[in-house]
């Protein structure tokens, strides 16, 4: 382990934290303008500012959760097996052998196509397998995709 | 239907008695339609329409199933091609058959004819079936599906491997006496485990099912003294249930009635079946995963039930990732020497050193903190998890699909983290829970680096190493030669270390 645990993690594009602040910060707006209406419709103008800085606030602060996610998730590509980890409150870290991979799956959201990102997802017999790296670049998970293609067909263990 | 199986480009139909047997298929079909028959008529012999028309369709369909299907085995693959209509030509690589099953409905078993089901790797679509075959015929496809495609030859036990260990002493030990009529006929096939219908009935008495339906019963005395009218409403609604939970009993009686695991050539052979008899075939290397599972209400008694999760198909519908496993029953109800005995014939390991998480995890599993325990060699996790009921989760390093670390906000406040070693399947994994997290990063490296050893000599499954039939004395429980115990483990000519008292079992080096 000792070599390949020398070598460094890699990291989603920083693109995922853009993309996810633009998500936080679109919900956020949305939730603000729908309590502020309601309050607005039922307390008066007063309690309506109150409840969508309120808001704004509490979008502010998951922000900082958020950031703390986008820089949990993390992988590495050793001889043989794939490592990722992710998770602040429960961390998560899974070790996938090329060998014993069926297929690998690229998906892109709408979200996700808007900022040209994607995700990898290395799809196991087990379901309990987690292995998905979001928000990567396209060259970066097209070349994750054929690499890990190639390496599970070299490796192939059947069941 | 006599020819030789391998008669090049022999084309072999299905038994000429498969169509009149099809209509045990529609049995309930057809005494229903009888019934609703006799209904309407008001009591009296109404006209038969229905249900000569229901049996009609069903013998000339089945006629017709039975005309156009035919099967033959052609070099390394059986081919099967069915269907009038929409033409359906399967082809089952022998090397990719995870199982082979037969299965005799009452009506077959009256007629003397067999249902062959062959379970492949890999998606639902792909199994085989063959409806019906004579007797002879059934069990000499099984037969030629089974055989390895390579006699494996005989190979020494590895060095290192916990068993050398175990060698004991000068290797002369002496051969356990065992009394002429306490072996059952030591011929190819050797009784390893059945479960006498007394135990099999017990365990269902046992179940958690059954307190509850004796607490409804009492709830319902009390309201029927304090309210006798609520109470006959209560019945009326609880009755559905109890059809439905009547039912399932009956399901589960008659699909485990007599019992019986047998050691054969290629796995472990299962019979079973009160009307309906199945025999199912669970070759060796073949285990996904071994679990055993001591419910509360029978650890008194020391029961204990073992399943196997093999790959091969899953039910129909069922799609998607960890679809390919099936779930199958290796043990209804035994004791706790049964479940030893097979899990050792199955995965040639029992136990390792099994450890318990560190004290603090007190804390986070208070509950099922005294079952929690882990360990593995260089083949197989073992862990233990469970709060009422105890569950052992054995999975051979060789079929592991991932290894996760997962560490939740409680764990980390304690230091405390848990690793899954992940079999194929949906919830098939081996949990090493709360361990410390020193343990626990230990534990990722040492078991993906001995999963990747484990792959790369998997020619060489455990059990086909030592293949048991034709050994003077089978593996088994026998009386324990140096009198400390009651019985003691015996394989490979040597005697184990491992020992048995009253249904109990323990270490003791000989």
């Amino acid at each position: 382990m000792t070599a390949s645990a020398e070598q460094a993690w890699s990291h989603p594009s920083p693109t995922l934290w853009r993309l996810r602040q633009t998500e936080l910060a679109l919900v956020t707006i949305v939730i603000a303008v729908v309590v502020g209406l309601i309050f607005d419709a039922t307390l008066g103008a007063a309690a309506s500012i109150v409840s969508v800085l309120v808001a704004i606030t509490a979008g502010a602060l998951s922000s900082w959760f958020v950031r703390n996610r986008f820089r949990a998730w993390r992988y590495q590509e050793r001889h043989e097996d794939l490592i990722v980890g992710r998770g602040v409150m429960i961390r998560r870290l899974s070790v996938v052998p090329y060998g014993r991979m069926q297929f690998v799956e690229v998906t892109a959201g709408p979200m996700e196509r808007l900022f040209k990102l994607s995700t990898v997802k290395l799809h196991t017999a087990a379901a309990a397998s987690d292995a998905r790296i979001p928000g990567l670049e396209p060259e970066e998970s097209a070349r994750l995709r054929d690499r890990l293609t190639e390496l599970g067909e070299s490796m192939a263990a059947g069941m | 239907m006599r020819e030789d199986l391998d008669r090049e480009g022999g084309w072999q139909r299905l038994h000429p008695l498969s169509p009149l047997t099809r209509i045990g298929r529609l049995a309930p079909v057809v005494v229903l339609s009888f019934v609703l028959t006799f209904a309407h008529a008001n009591g009296q012999q109404g006209p038969l329409y229905y249900p000569i028309g229901v049996t009609v369709a069903s013998v000339t369909f089945g006629l017709i199933h039975w005309m156009v299907t035919r099967w033959k085995i052609e070099g390394d693959t059986l081919r099967i091609e069915t269907g009038l209509l929409r033409r359906d030509s399967k082809r089952l690589p022998l090397g990719r058959i995870q199982a082979v099953d037969i299965v005799r409905p009452l009506l077959a078993r009256v007629l003397g004819v067999s249902e062959l089901r062959i379970r492949l790797a890999g998606s639902g679509s792909s199994d085989g079936r063959l409806a019906y075959l004579s007797e002879s015929t059934a069990l000499e496809l099984r037969q030629r599906l089974l055989q390895k495609p390579v006699p494996p030859a005989p190979q020494a036990v590895e060095a290192g491997d916990w068993r050398a260990s175990v060698a004991v002493g000068s290797g002369d030990a002496a051969q356990p006496t065992i009394a002429a009529d306490s072996i059952v006929a030591p011929g190819p096939e050797h009784v390893m485990a059945s479960v006498p219908t007394g135990r099999l009935v017990g365990s269902f008495a046992l179940s958690g099912v059954t307190l509850f339906l004796i607490g409804i019963a009492l709830g319902l005395l009390v309201l029927a003294i304090v309210a006798p009218k609520t109470a006959a409403a209560v019945v009326g609604f609880l009755a559905v249930y109890l059809f439905s939970f009547v039912s399932g009993v009956w399901r589960r009686l008659s699909n485990e009635f007599r019992f019986e695991a047998v050691e054969a050539p290629e796995g472990v052979r299962v019979r079973r079946g009160l009307l309906q008899t199945v025999s199912e075939t669970i070759p060796y290397g073949r285990i996904q995963a071994v679990r055993k599972i001591e419910p509360l209400l029978w650890r008194p008694l020391g029961w204990c039930r073992l399943e196997v999760d093999i790959a091969g198909a899953g039910r129909k519908g069922q799609r998607g990732e960890g679809s390919g496993v099936a779930r199958k029953a290796l043990l209804p109800v035994g004791s706790a020497q049964d479940a030893w005995h097979l899990v050792d014939r199955l995965m040639g390991a029992t136990l390792p050193t099994m450890t318990p998480p560190p004290h603090r995890a007190l804390k986070k599993a208070p509950l099922s903190y005294h079952f929690l325990s882990a360990g593995h060699d260089n083949d197989h996790a073992v862990c233990v998890t469970g709060r009422v009921r105890k569950v052992t989760t054995w999975v051979p390093l060789e079929k592991t699909q991932s290894i996760r670390k997962v560490q939740g906000a409680v764990q980390r406040r304690l230091g405390l983290a848990t690793v899954h070693v992940d079999a194929a399947g949906r919830a098939t994994r081996a949990e090493f829970r709360d361990r410390t997290e020193a343990e626990a990063d230990q534990l990722v490296e040492e078991l993906s680096d001995l999963s990747r050893a484990a792959r790369e000599h998997r020619a060489k499954p455990p059990a086909e190493r030592s293949p048991n039939i034709g050994a003077p004395i089978p593996a088994g429980w026998y009386a324990d030669p140096s009198g400390r115990h009651e019985k003691r483990y015996w394989r490979e000519d040597t005697w184990t270390e491992h020992v048995s008292d009253k249904g109990d079992t323990a270490v003791d080096v000989l």
